[in-house]
């Protein structure tokens, strides 16, 4: 068997996680990824984790990914600069979804920005873990005049439907964060971000401290009988069926906003006055409708899609490709996303694939393959 | 019971005269883990040892699995059509893969038996 190789060959220069201890106590297989060993499942396997965090909630490790401030008087105004999202607007304790954009408009990366409270304007990032080291020199080099500041904290996902009420036994107000709402609070004595997000389509949140902490936090966690580890595995597949991208896959220095779905986080207000990386390239995409477009994808198959599969319109023309492909655990069938031309992906339109020495039928198909659940604050409370 | 053999590759088979029963190794599926896809080779193909005879699909990624010996197909699982994580279950067992009339026996004998297969594993 091939893939066997891939698994076990661990390269000697990974880091490793603050958790990497308890995962391992956990039964974790291990996996290296963006140059870090993560979890990719534990014993309950990708298939049981991706359900638990359906039906309940789930934790994972995403500490790999990058966190940093940024500080200074009108910061969300420079970062403005190198993303397309109104940033000037964003209140305290909320967060926003962005780009960092090239000059043609490409995405070098997707981040979360948050405006913390306080009187000094401060910006928490949350970024990729295999960008990390070229968005902060990115951002050094771009916004010399502000503090720009890593920070080595470990971060957790507490995801599910179960996520709400297990975190607001732990921290009461936590579960009335509004959805994309931040809050930092106490815990043993140290900060706790509280962030109402995640990737997997779920309600629940991210939770940022510092690593000394994180294994209390996790412990105190999963001794809910509602919350189980799970791994980047899991992760993935919730993200798919969700149908959100992921960097490095669906999303490169190749695709622009737009033509990844992702029009919806540029600000109104920056449609017209631009101001960042590729607004001309945005700007047409905008008017005139993008070339292509990321879209889902449903194999007609047993077998699923795997990413880089060229897509065929009937004539035989090509079309497209696929980005991410992968069996999903909720719907017991194949799922993938990927690009096509716009003139071929209507929604119903049937591509083909080759799928070793066979075609199959390909249809496209909305996103997200499974409804997203975020939290919706109650009528009659203040969302902001 | 006849005997498991074990390739490098983490295949298995169970030879009964010249009908041999091919596999994969309980490692090897705890490796993949939930397999969700396999496609099987059709009844009458010629297999060359080494060479590709299944593709096991888990939720992550393809993988091939490989001949350990030569022969024909004489029969294929017909029960992981619809139940393909038998093998996660029961690898040695009801999620046995293919049987084939081999060829040459004697390739067998250059297989691993249980105890050297443990020690293999060790190695990894």
């Amino acid at each position: 068997m091939t893939e066997l190789d891939v698994a076990t060959a661990a390269p000697p220069a990974l880091a490793r996680l603050p958790l990497d201890a308890v995962h391992r106590r956990l039964g974790a297989r291990m996996a290296p990824f963006a140059g870090y060993e993560m979890p990719l499942q534990y014993e309950q396997g990708i298939v049981a984790e991706t359900l638990h965090t359906r039906r309940l909630a789930s934790l994972f490790d995403v500490s790999h990914m990058g966190q940093a401030i940024l500080a200074g008087a009108r910061a969300a105004r420079a970062l403005e600069s190198l993303t397309p999202a109104d940033l000037a607007s964003l209140s305290p304790e909320r967060t926003r979804y962005t780009q960092l954009l090239n000059e043609n408009g490409g995405i070098l990366d997707d981040l979360l920005v948050t405006r913390l409270p306080g009187v000094e304007e401060r910006l928490l990032l949350v970024v990729n873990a295999s960008r990390k080291q070229a968005d902060f020199a990115l951002i050094r080099a771009a916004l010399p005049q502000f503090d720009f500041n890593p920070l080595d904290r470990a971060l957790l996902a507490l995801q599910g439907p179960r996520a709400a009420s297990v975190l607001g036994a732990l921290l009461p107000g936590a579960e009335d964060l509004p959805f994309m709402g931040w809050r930092a609070f106490d815990f043993g004595g140290a900060p706790l971000f509280v962030s109402r997000s995640g990737y997997t389509g779920e309600d629940g949140f991210e939770l940022s401290l510092r690593a000394e902490h994180a294994e209390d936090l996790a412990r105190l966690l999963l001794s809910y009988e509602d919350v189980a580890p799970a791994g980047l595995g899991a992760r993935d597949a919730l993200r798919l069926e969700a149908g959100l991208p992921l960097y490095g896959h669906d999303l490169d220095e190749t695709t622009d906003p737009v033509e990844a779905g992702l029009g919806w986080s540029i600000g109104k207000r920056r449609r017209v006055e631009g101001g960042f990386p590729g607004f001309e390239r945005i700007r047409l995409a905008l008017e005139q409708g993008p070339a292509r477009r990321r879209v889902g994808l449903e194999p007609q198959s047993k077998a699923p899609l795997r990413e880089g599969a060229e897509l065929s319109a009937r004539d035989g023309e090509a079309v497209g490709h696929v980005t991410s492909g992968g069996f999903s655990p909720t719907l017991q069938r194949p799922i993938a996303m990927g690009y096509v031309a716009s003139n071929d992906a209507k929604l119903g339109a049937t591509l083909s694939a080759p799928l070793r020495d066979k075609r199959v039928d390909v249809t496209v198909a909305a996103l997200p393959f499974v409804p997203h659940r975020y939290f919706k604050t109650p009528a009659g409370k203040d969302a902001r | 019971m006849t005997e498991l053999r074990y390739s490098k590759d983490h295949e298995y088979v169970a030879l009964d005269g010249d009908l041999a029963t091919l596999g994969i190794s309980d490692y090897a599926q705890s490796q993949l883990g939930d397999i969700v896809f396999i496609e099987l080779p059709e009844v009458g193909k010629k297999v060359a040892k080494g060479k590709e005879i299944a593709v096991i699909e888990s939720v992550k990624a393809a993988s091939e699995v490989y001949s350990p010996v030569s022969g024909e197909v004489v029969e294929v699982n017909p029960e992981l059509g619809e139940a393909p994580a038998l093998v996660n279950d029961d690898p040695l067992g009801r999620g046995w893969l293919i049987k084939v009339r081999v060829s040459d026996p004697g390739e067998c004998a250059s297989l691993m038996d249980d105890a050297a297969y443990s020690s293999f594993l060790k190695t990894i």
